[in-house]
């Protein structure tokens, strides 16, 4: 049975669920228990906004707070899923993932391939991205496109509670080391989610909106500012396709390429810098692949090429706007032939 | 003086709004029952409004394109002998009726009920009342399927019976646990579902393993069963499309599963994104794929009909009627021809321009011939 939850409850729920299905699934991550010395629920906190609250109460060491080292405590889950657990690491914000880079594009992202497959390393990372937070450059980044590049690993980016369950249930299922992004922004929005297990593939976009004149290809948050910039072209007439990408990496390139052929032009937007993000990234492949189908420029919706700003007014400018979306779209159709 | 408003329907139990896709017919025109007037969609499919009793149509108030809430007004019949100020009366007078499954936040939840059966939890929606004494018409839906299946025919049967649809075990919204993989089990299933509803003797109707499971509880308990209406059903012949059923099974993705549902219509642009979205949410629950592997080894083994009770029904004396979708790809229209001739009233009609989801995509026809056979 479906009920409202919020993206929040949906990764509470996900992780409950798999960690009472399979014993391997433990959890790692800074202050995900509460403090050393819990004695449970009542002096535990669940992370720092929250997400792993009530689940020490329930699987107690499977839960693990770990020392303000991410290389260590990262090495250490990768390790735990070459031998055998399904590891869900908390790294807090993914502007931390620096110090444990090798670990991750390194070892666990290599293992498989470099023990001609018969090393597997399924282990789940996950981590907040995203601005809008107030949280200052160090703390606001969608740094997506430097798991992207890296062959081995695979990046997942949801944008409703319903794909989050979905998703981060197939993530801990998957053999290979996933990155799972969560936006800060979107943990408080509701949708209707199933009260059992389910998983949804890594390797599907989701059409979120029917149309025939753009299509606008994105994820995470920038789903719901496109949504928003839909509605206000529908009122001008003009009908868009958005393409929720879910799984940046395997990316679903077949349902990008089906949704251009049908409308011929492209919109993407990403809340990643500019410079070699999911945009690029998807523009590069449209050309080369569907050129013919496109009536007109394809047009890139991101941030500036600079640090995500502090001050809370430069902060929501650089944040792509419903605005620019909906700009970038008529242009394309301006631009374009009928 | 009569004036019929034309108003949105509610096709299946989440509907709330549909869009006005086009006018069939022109102001001055008249007519009759069960014509179509126009055509509405919705984000679950497309279907056409039909006329609920004779008359001329003398207003359209809906514009192509346009969205309303169910049960708004959107077109008006009347006589000749009405006049246009009583008809501009009228409609300054309508007021859209609250849908009662949307009275109340989370309303969709009260649409449907529960009953627990041997610890399975079974979903199930029951409309109209039993004032006129007229028995109850119990859904049964086909493999994969739910009791959304009937979103075209709930409320226009209920109109005139009481009616009942569930999901059957391992199906929609019931747990993911089957009663069993035999016709039998299955029939004693829906025999104890009655009785929990307290329903001694229903009207049953069944499309396709829905038919056969209907067919095999009128064999074993005749007395509970007032007639029986078989729609693309199994239980009839030997063959069935087992490409279909393994494609089923199997997808997981929107790009796999569209071809395999687009099977089950004569008109495969019926499949709506929602349509998939939707299956997809059922399929992708954990339990399902096994649940329903395990089903089909039961009832179809080898990719073809285990069990055909239907043929059996010839020595009972329960009505018979049978409906068939012309262009079914699932199983083939052909096997109307193998229901019993010798039962009472029997009688069968093979609907052109539909497939093996002919109760949707000719819901009025289907409609009228459940009315006349539950009557």
């Amino acid at each position: 049975m479906a009920r409202k939850i919020s993206i929040k409850q949906a990764v509470n729920e996900a992780l409950d669920q798999e960690m009472a299905r399979d014993p391997a699934v433990i959890c790692m991550g800074e202050d995900i228990v509460g403090g050393t010395g819990a004695g449970g629920e009542a002096d535990a906190w669940g992370g720092v906004l929250g997400v792993t609250k009530g689940l020490y109460a329930k699987y107690g060491d499977r839960l693990m707070d770990t020392p303000l080292s991410e290389s260590a405590y990262i090495g250490a889950a990768i390790g735990a899923a070459a031998c055998g657990m399904r590891p869900v690491a908390e790294l807090m914000f993914i502007d931390f993932m620096g110090v444990c880079f090798d670990q991750i594009y390194n070892q666990a992202a290599k293992f498989r391939y470099m023990f001609g497959g018969k090393a597997e390393t399924p282990v789940v990372i996950r981590a907040m991205v995203g601005a809008g937070f107030r949280a200052a450059a160090q703390h606001s980044q969608m740094l997506t496109p430097l798991f992207t590049h890296i062959p081995g690993l695979k990046v997942v980016c949801p944008s409703t509670p319903y794909d989050t369950k979905g998703l981060l249930i197939q993530s801990i299922r998957d053999n290979d080391p996933v990155i799972f992004c969560e936006h800060k922004a979107l943990y408080g929005i509701e949708g209707e989610v199933p009260e059992a297990s389910y998983t949804i593939p890594l390797s599907e976009a989701n059409i979120v909106r029917e149309g025939k004149h753009c299509s606008i290809v994105t994820y995470g948050l920038m789903v719901h500012r496109s949504l928003e910039a839909a509605a206000t072209l529908a009122k001008e007439g003009i009908e868009v396709d958005i393409v929720d990408l879910r799984s940046l990496s395997p990316l679903d390139l077949d349902t990008v390429l089906d949704s251009v052929t049908k409308t011929g032009r492209l919109v993407c937007v990403d809340e990643a810098s500019p410079r070699c993000n999911i945009a690029t990234d998807i523009s590069a492949q449209v050309a080369m692949q569907a050129f013919s189908a496109l009536k007109a420029q394809i047009e890139m919706v991101t941030p500036p090429h600079t640090p995500v700003p502090f001050s809370p007014t430069l902060e929501d400018l650089y944040i792509p706007s419903a605005a620019q979306i909906a700009a970038a779209v008529r242009k394309t159709i301006k631009g374009g032939q009928a | 003086m009569i004036i019929t408003p034309i108003i949105m329907p509610k096709w299946g139990l989440s509907m709330k709004q549909g869009t006005v896709v086009s006018w069939l017919v022109d102001v001055g025109a008249s007519i009759n029952v069960g014509k179509p007037i126009m055509e509405v969609e919705t984000d679950k499919i497309a279907s056409d409004v039909e006329a609920p009793d004779p008359g001329l149509l003398r207003r359209k108030i809906a514009n192509p394109g346009d969205v309303f809430p169910v049960k708004a007004l959107l077109g008006v019949m009347a006589g000749p002998e009405v006049t246009d100020a009583q008809i501009d009366d009228f409609i300054a007078s309508y007021v859209t009726p609250v849908d009662a499954d949307d009275a109340e936040d989370g309303a969709a939840e009260q649409a449907w009920q529960w009953v627990e059966i041997d610890a399975i939890r079974v979903r199930y929606a029951r409309r109209g009342n039993a004032q006129d004494g007229k028995l109850p018409v119990l859904f049964i839906h086909g493999f994969g399927g739910d009791l959304d299946n009937w979103l075209f025919n709930i409320d226009a049967v209920g109109a005139q019976n009481p009616v009942i649809a569930l999901d059957l075990p391992a199906h929609g919204q019931s747990s993911l646990t089957l009663a069993g993989t035999t016709l039998a089990d299955l029939a004693r299933f829906i025999a104890k579902f009655l009785d929990a509803l307290e329903v001694p003797r229903a009207h049953l109707v069944g499309h396709s393993m829905g038919g056969a499971i209907a067919a095999r509880l009128a064999l074993d308990a005749p007395a509970r069963v007032a007639s029986l209406s078989l729609i693309g059903s199994a239980g009839l012949g030997r063959e069935i499309n087992a490409g279909y059923l393994a494609g089923y099974v199997a997808a997981n993705s929107r790009r796999d599963l569209k071809p395999v549902v687009e099977q089950l219509f004569a008109d495969a642009s019926l499949v709506s994104r929602q349509m998939l979205d939707d299956l997809l949410k059922y399929k992708r629950l954990d339990g399902v794929s096994a649940a329903l592997t395990e089903l089909a080894a039961g009832l179809f083994p080898g990719g073809q009909q285990g069990e055909l009770p239907v043929p059996s029904l010839a020595a009972g004396g329960i009505p018979l009627l049978v409906i068939w979708g012309k262009e079914d790809r699932i199983i083939p229209a052909s096997h109307a021809a193998l229901a019993p001739k010798s039962v009472k009233d029997a009688k069968v009609a093979v609907l052109p321009g539909a497939g093996h989801m002919v109760q949707m995509e000719k819901a009025g026809e289907v409609n009228t011939l459940l009315k006349a056979h539950v009557g």
